[in-house]
């Protein structure tokens, strides 16, 4: 089922959650809602879900208006960050609870209510825990029955709010990739909401960016990390260093370095700032044109990369980070005299302050 | 689990606190009680039961218990309510109503049933309106119930408030994503997660009404076979020098008591077996 979000607002009190947002979310697909706490996304899930209802705007699911539908009509299945399972409930009941809850008519026989909770079970591997309670699994098993019992009713929808924000950084990579082939395979459209750009990379078909209640740029995982839209973006995104410049015609000049910046043609000297995500930036021994001369500061060594803090000549900071073999190569100690090359550098036109 | 349990534990001391608790329990609990035994026990088994099988007494039981059980359920079903809008929704003097629902501990509880008594009697506020539809409340079984209700009444509200103050919302949530109406929600949802706090305060109401008696002797009428409550009995007694009958009943009680706040805990301990 296809969604349609056409200008939603909500304010709450005097916070404005989201102005005038509109979205389209096809059917089959997989979209992450990205963005920092208070960006809109789960005030905009909640109201897909009806569990929050728009000031002004409107949902719609396949074409037909939907936002004065009723929770329970919506055929959406909702997953909480905190599983919000029912704890005086087997596993089993849990999953089972949506069908045994429907209407006396098309309510499904016992025999069929077991077999279909035992087919999800098998789904989530935890079949040979259908008689625990909740309060007897570790979160990630939690979090499996959530979505195992969102899925029984067969939602036209499937909304997830931060699903493994609460898990710990091993189990939440592990489950994501399952979501990603669970999701390969069932093909449900699917929303869900989170703050972790890798998460959102990695898994979604399409990331929708938010911030301050509003959609800065939508796009696939590809698009938004390679061709940020907005500084915001950039930002949000990734590690990047700021470089402070002008830019003229089209002719970028950042802090002794000149490139061309061809987004910007109809700039007039104006003041700008280029964006480097950390892993864009050379590091070299010989002065060479476009790098910039530095001082190693700190040394890092975080899993396969090394991380090395530049200082500029004026004392500003670059970040770069390096593959372990370059920099073994280079042999980098505290101190040394480098020069930094930045690859791929991006230049706003400073009229937005981050 | 181990009954010394020396090494997780953060506070110094398990003998020492576990011999105090004990001596502490023998002097407040057991010592009083055991007295009671020992009086009983100067009885013959054929006086014993002669003491605590005449009709009078058998028909004391019966209003005593049976009254206690009917003013434990209806407060268990109003005091759930009174949690529930209490936790649920604001309105103005919130305050003051969670304040009035503790009333009944405070008061002492002659003053309790003389103003009960009053207001009920055929001359009462509500007692004339009700008379003439031919329910009678004051100097009734009917009476000692309403009478039960009023001291219990703070007992379900207070277990369940803070259990349904710490409700997750999303979990309604979730009910009604998955499908479930109102109705649905709270039976399968709600209450079974209420339920080991409505049974905590049912048993305490319970207990409360079965030894109450300032506030009940007042609107009770006290009509032997028909209105006197076991405790009324037991006084009776004393007054007239029968120590060994009035324990005799008071055992009977103790053991009645003890043996359904036994059950009403083991359906306690089952209701919540979801919480390990």
């Amino acid at each position: 089922m296809s969604i349609d979000i056409e200008a939603v607002s909500k304010t709450f009190g005097s916070f404005s959650a989201l102005s005038d947002v509109s979205l389209k979310v096809p059917s089959g697909e997989l979209v992450a809602l990205l963005g920092p706490s208070g960006s809109g996304k789960t005030s905009l899930l909640r109201i897909i879900a009806g569990l929050e209802t728009p000031d002004s705007g409107r949902i719609l699911f396949d074409g037909v208006e939907a936002t004065n539908r009723q929770v329970k009509d919506r055929q959406v299945g909702f997953v909480f960050q905190h599983y919000a399972l029912f704890r005086h409930m087997t596993v089993f009941d849990n999953i089972a609870f949506g069908l045994t809850v429907k209407p006396k008519k098309e309510r499904p026989g016992k025999q069929e209510i077991k077999d279909k909770v035992h087919s999800l079970l098998k789904l989530i591997q935890l079949e040979q825990l259908a008689d625990r309670y909740p309060g007897q699994l570790s979160g990630g098993q939690r979090q499996r029955v959530a979505l195992a019992r969102a899925l029984a009713v067969e939602p036209q929808v499937l909304l997830l709010d931060e699903p493994f924000g609460a898990l710990d950084a091993k189990v939440r990579v592990e489950l994501r990739r399952w979501l990603r082939r669970l999701h390969d395979e069932i093909h449900v459209t699917s929303v869900f909401v989170t703050h972790d750009q890798e998460e959102a990379l990695e898994v979604a078909d399409r990331i929708v960016v938010m911030n301050q209640g509003q959609i800065e740029q939508q796009g696939t995982p590809s698009e938004v990390y390679d061709r940020p839209a907005t500084p915001f973006v950039y930002d949000f995104l990734g590690n990047v260093n700021l470089f402070k410049g002008r830019v003229h015609e089209g002719t970028a000049q950042m802090g002794g370095i000149k490139l061309s910046s061809p987004e910007n043609a109809s700039a007039n000297d104006a003041p700008a700032v280029g964006y480097v995500r950390s892993h864009d930036i050379a590091i070299e021994r010989d002065s060479s044109e476009g790098a910039l001369k530095a001082e190693v500061r700190y040394l890092l060594s975080v899993g396969p990369l090394v991380r090395v803090d530049l200082s500029l000549p004026d004392g500003g900071p670059i970040e770069v980070d390096l593959p372990r073999d370059e920099a073994d190569k280079l042999g980098l100690k505290v101190g040394d005299q480098v020069f930094a090359r930045p690859r791929k550098m991006r230049v706003f036109v400073d009229d937005y302050q981050i | 689990m181990a009954w010394s349990n020396r090494k997780n534990n953060v506070l110094p001391g398990f003998t020492p606190a576990l011999g105090y608790t004990v001596f502490y329990l023998s002097l407040i609990v057991l010592i009083p009680l055991s007295a009671l035994f020992f009086k009983t026990a100067t009885l013959s088994w054929d006086d014993f039961l002669a003491a605590v099988s005449a009709p009078r007494v058998l028909a004391s039981y019966r209003v005593t218990f049976g009254a206690s059980l009917a003013a434990a359920v209806v407060n268990a079903f109003f005091g759930v309510l009174v949690a529930w809008v209490l936790v649920r929704y604001r309105f103005p003097g919130k305050k003051l109503i969670d304040a009035l629902v503790d009333l009944p501990f405070a008061l002492p509880t002659a003053v309790a049933g003389i103003t009960l008594a009053s207001i009920y009697s055929s001359n009462g506020w509500l007692g004339r309106y009700l008379e003439p539809s031919g329910i009678k409340i004051a100097f009734t079984p009917l009476g000692i119930v309403i009478a039960m209700i009023f001291i219990g009444l703070p007992f379900v509200v207070r277990t369940v408030q803070p259990v349904l103050e710490e409700l997750d919302q999303e979990v309604e949530e979730a009910a009604s994503c998955l499908g479930a109406g109102r109705w649905q929600t709270f039976r399968r949802v709600l209450l079974p997660t209420m339920l080991p706090a409505i049974l905590t305060g049912f048993a305490l109401a319970f207990a409360r009404a079965v030894g109450e008696y300032g506030s009940i002797i007042f609107i009770a009428g006290n009509m032997p076979l028909v209105s006197e409550i076991t405790p009324l009995l037991i006084i009776t007694k004393l007054e007239q020098y029968d120590y060994a009958g009035a324990t005799a009943i008071s055992t009977v009680m103790l053991v009645v008591s003890f043996l359904m706040l036994l059950c009403i805990n083991l359906l306690q301990k089952w209701s919540r077996r979801f919480a390990e």
